[in-house]
């Protein structure tokens, strides 16, 4: 198991993780549900470790790693706080669907 | 063909394809079940690369908390039900034309760095077994303590702030 | 002696402080009183350096502080009190101190007093700082600060429009002479790299570029059209007159006595270098005689009161210009201060006239006063005499003096002054005689008023008119006192004593024969055959070419005011057009893309999304494409 890379290569995990993060992409501008926009972050911020942890091991470097943990606890915060708006968005217009969001101009 | 490689190709699979289920699906309650699985997979990913503590942090943190709290959310505001208007056919169709758009340029920035980029090296040593990890984080010379310490602050300004966010506003 | 120099300069200054912010409250002659005090405070001052000087003292030069200083060029802000200055000073204190004593009564009733003497105290202010400026750049400042107080008294009586336009005149010509000026103080700054007279006069004596004459000469002409400026010769000379729109003590003083010699001043100070450009002198002395020919002539036939006199000031400056371009300047200096004190006492005189008259200034509408105002007429007729340059009153000296050193000169240039003197004596007479004598022709109002003025004014003018009689006394030929004071500062000039031979003798006697002549037909003519000048209709021929004064204000008008004023509304017409429709277009084209722009701006998230991810993929493409 030990040198994983050898047998794949990393190009295939950086190939994976562009895909994932695209996927994620692709839901946020493709759903209006804010719920699954959320989701769709949330795939984006993992593709990203995803790569983290796939470069840690390239390296050899357990740095990649530790910044994983960092990405989990903003990722963790952020859903906190996010989903706690998308409540308070859903008690004030009914909806969570962000093509209701019209008032964000000046 | 070697197990790793077919292991690779199967986890890659499920979580490509979760991933796209989330988005597809119609009730928010099944995007939320095609998204634990993609974590779950991703986890799986973790898991071939040896990054056992990351495999156990990666499960508990999204599996476990974040998604729990995805599945009380849409619970809370009684949204599983398949009642969402699509986008207009224009913006949908945009969305995929930006989605590949994306990945082109992606693809594109990766073909033109490859050169950079060697082959792997396995040197055998002990990068990231709990205990190297441990001393990475906490050792108070070259490393993270201050910025895990700040990560517990912003972790407990979040606690705050959803409370303070999501409790309900006394009617005057 | 600093202290006292700053308090010779600074009391007038107060004077103007107190008068401008307190002037209200100080009582009904309060202001007056104060005013005059300031003065009086300078001339007493002026009076110590004086007698010193006249005893022998060494010149006095003061420095406050550096101005400014560059490299190697450096200007002090100081004063230098030497024979000249303390002169100029003297009259300039002395008369400014009878003339504000004068106004107390003059502006009796006038319901802005109070303004009216703190302007004539920042006059004297900057007068003395004009006058005893230590370099070029101080009495530059005096010099703007002079033209200044003359714009604002001018046109004191601002309700009036021709006032106001008045004083606009005289302002925008004074600007065409200080333009004049500045060249000059740069071309000198340039070739001797100082602007303080005492440097300056040994640079160009020790000879450092005194080759460079090219360059002199045009710093002097330079320096030249800034003294036809200030003491309106050819062709700058139109403001003069119209500046009689101000209050008549104000064209006594300024007009007549003091700002207007500045001129002459300036010309005397650098007359080390003047010397160095004959060609200059030259011009000088023929802008002088034409000046005084031209202005005599049409003083022959003005029928302002106030107007004769400021042609005939405008005249007696030309004379003084002839003797400075004769490199007579010690003789220039006597002839200003003996116009001063006659002049200013015409001023006065008229002043007093007017008042009397509640402002009535025309003379076909005044004679007969003889009676009614004794000790204006007795004034103004020595004064009248003294300008016409009868023996042995001031004007006789000082006028003859000039027409020697022009007969020794150039005999075409003494021919003009001679023939401007004779008119001199006509015209002052037909001013007399019309003012004085015969019957009164104004309304019965106004004769049933007539009056002798109170004390207030006729003290002033029993002073000046005793001086006017005496003021030749200080350079007789000969024994000059003025000469041998002054001689410090033309130390440099091998002195040849006039001798007084026959040629003298006859030159004086030919002056008082044409002074005499003047006065004898004008008596013919106003006394004898009762004459009046015609009414404004009636007047034709060459009389109203110079009526009109040779329609010099007309030509301007022709020939700078309306191709000015042309050109600017070309520009404003068309040039501005273009210019601000290309700058607006920008305007327009920012409006343009802003208000198409602001639709992007249109609060929905979901294409705010759009936007942003369009916008990752530039970024990116940008930093790692783009190679």
């Amino acid at each position: 198991m030990g040198n994983v890379l050898n047998q794949i290569g990393i190009e295939n995990y950086i190939f994976l993780a562009v895909i994932l993060f695209c996927i994620g992409v692709f839901g946020v501008l493709y759903r209006r549900n804010a719920i699954i926009v959320f989701m769709s972050i949330e795939i984006m911020l993992n593709a990203v470790n995803l790569l983290f942890v796939a470069f840690s091991t390239y390296h050899q470097d357990a740095q990649g790693q530790i910044f994983v943990f960092f990405s989990m606890a903003v990722a963790a915060a952020e859903v906190a706080v996010g989903l706690a708006i998308v409540v308070s968005i859903f008690r004030n217009l009914g909806s969570i669907d962000i093509d209701n969001l019209k008032n964000l101009k000046g | 063909m070697h197990t790793i490689t077919l292991l690779f190709i199967l986890l890659s699979a499920v979580t490509v394809a979760t991933a796209f289920l989330t988005i597809f699906s119609k009730n928010p309650i099944h995007s939320a079940i095609y998204l634990v699985i993609c974590f779950f997979s991703v986890g799986g990913h973790y898991l071939l690369m040896n990054s056992q503590f990351l495999f156990i942090v990666h499960i508990i943190v999204y599996a476990g908390a974040i998604m729990i709290l995805f599945l009380f959310t849409i619970m809370l505001m009684n949204l599983n039900k398949e009642d969402e208007v699509h986008k207009p056919r224009l913006q949908r169709w945009s969305a995929v034309l930006f989605f590949f758009l994306l990945c082109a340029v992606m693809m594109l920035i990766f073909f033109q760095s490859k050169p950079i980029v060697g082959d792997y090296d396995d040197l055998g040593t002990d990068y990231q077994s709990i205990k190297v990890l441990g001393k990475v984080l906490l050792d108070s010379e070259n490393g993270f303590m201050v910025p895990f310490e700040f990560a517990s602050v912003l972790l407990l300004v979040a606690m705050i702030g959803a409370v303070l966010l999501s409790k309900k506003e006394k009617s005057s | 002696m600093d202290s006292l120099a700053l308090l010779l300069l600074l009391s007038p200054f107060v004077g103007f402080l107190i008068n401008v912010f307190f002037g209200k409250k100080l009582g009904h002659n309060g202001a007056g009183y104060l005013a005059t005090l300031a003065v009086v405070v300078s001339f007493v001052a002026t009076l110590v350096f004086f007698l010193g000087l006249n005893g022998g003292a060494k010149p006095s030069e003061i420095k406050l502080f550096d101005w400014l200083s560059v490299n190697n060029f450096n200007i002090e802000f100081g004063f230098l009190l030497d024979q000249l200055s303390v002169l100029w000073l003297m009259f300039v204190t002395g008369i400014g101190s009878l003339i504000h004593l004068y106004s107390v009564s003059y502006m009796h009733d006038d319901e802005n007093r109070h303004k009216f003497f703190a302007y004539l105290n920042l006059f004297v202010f900057f007068m003395i700082s004009l006058v005893m400026g230590s370099n070029l750049l101080v009495m530059f400042i005096g010099w703007e600060g002079v033209g200044l107080c003359s714009y604002l008294l001018i046109g004191f009586w601002y309700k009036n429009q021709d006032y106001n336009d008045a004083a606009k005149k005289a302002f925008i010509m004074n600007r065409v002479g200080d333009l004049g000026l500045l060249i000059g103080i740069f071309i000198l700054a340039t070739l001797f790299g100082t602007l303080n007279f005492t440097e300056l006069n040994a640079t160009i004596l020790g000879g450092t570029n005194a080759g460079n004459t090219t360059w002199i000469a045009a710093a002097a002409l330079a320096l030249f059209i800034g003294a036809c400026g200030k003491s309106a010769q050819i062709p700058l000379y139109t403001w003069l007159p119209d500046a009689m729109a101000g209050p008549t003590p104000v064209s006594a003083l300024i007009h007549a006595a003091t700002m207007v010699t500045a001129g002459i001043f300036m010309v005397t100070r650098l007359h080390v270098l003047f010397d160095l450009a004959p060609v200059v002198l030259d011009v000088i002395a023929y802008v002088g005689a034409f000046t005084a020919l031209m202005a005599a002539t049409i003083g022959l036939v003005q029928n302002d009161i106030k107007k004769v006199l400021a042609y005939s000031t405008v005249s007696q400056l030309g004379l003084m210009f002839l003797a400075l371009g004769m490199g007579a300047y010690e003789v220039a200096v006597f002839h200003v201060i003996t116009h001063a004190f006659f002049k200013a006492c015409l001023f006065l005189g008229s002043g007093s006239v007017i008042h009397a008259l509640h402002g009535e200034q025309d003379m076909r509408n005044m004679g007969g006063l003889r009676k009614a105002m004794p000790i204006t007429f007795v004034t103004m007729l020595i004064s009248s005499l003294a300008i016409s340059g009868i023996f042995p009153l001031a004007g006789f000296w000082s006028k003859d003096e000039i027409l020697m050193v022009s007969f020794h000169g150039n005999k075409a240039l003494w021919v003009i002054g001679s023939v401007a003197s004779v008119l001199t004596a006509f015209y002052m007479f037909r001013l007399m005689y019309l003012t004085f004598f015969n019957d009164f022709r104004g309304t019965d109002e106004q004769k049933h008023h007539l009056h002798e003025s109170p004390a207030l004014i006729t003290f002033p003018l029993i002073v000046l008119g005793t001086l006017a009689a005496i003021g030749g006394l200080i350079s007789l030929p000969g024994h000059s006192w003025l000469n041998h004071y002054l001689a410090p500062l033309f130390a440099e000039k091998t002195h040849e004593a006039h001798h007084l031979g026959t040629t003298e003798y006859l030159l004086m006697a030919v002056a008082t024969v044409g002074a005499l002549i003047g006065i004898g037909i004008a008596y013919a003519k106003y006394i004898k055959q009762k004459q009046l000048p015609e009414t404004d209709e009636n007047i034709s021929g060459f009389t109203k070419v110079l009526y009109d004064k040779y329609y010099v204000d007309e030509a301007y008008e022709a020939i700078i005011v309306k191709p000015i004023n042309f050109l600017s509304r070309f520009f404003r017409d068309y040039i501005e057009t273009a210019v601000a429709g290309f700058v607006f277009g920008f305007a327009r084209a920012a409006n343009e893309i802003g208000y198409q722009g602001k639709k992007l701006q249109n609060g929905n998230v979901g294409f705010y999304l759009f936007a942003f991810v369009l916008g990752v993929c530039a970024i990116i493409s940008y930093v790692f494409l783009a190679k």
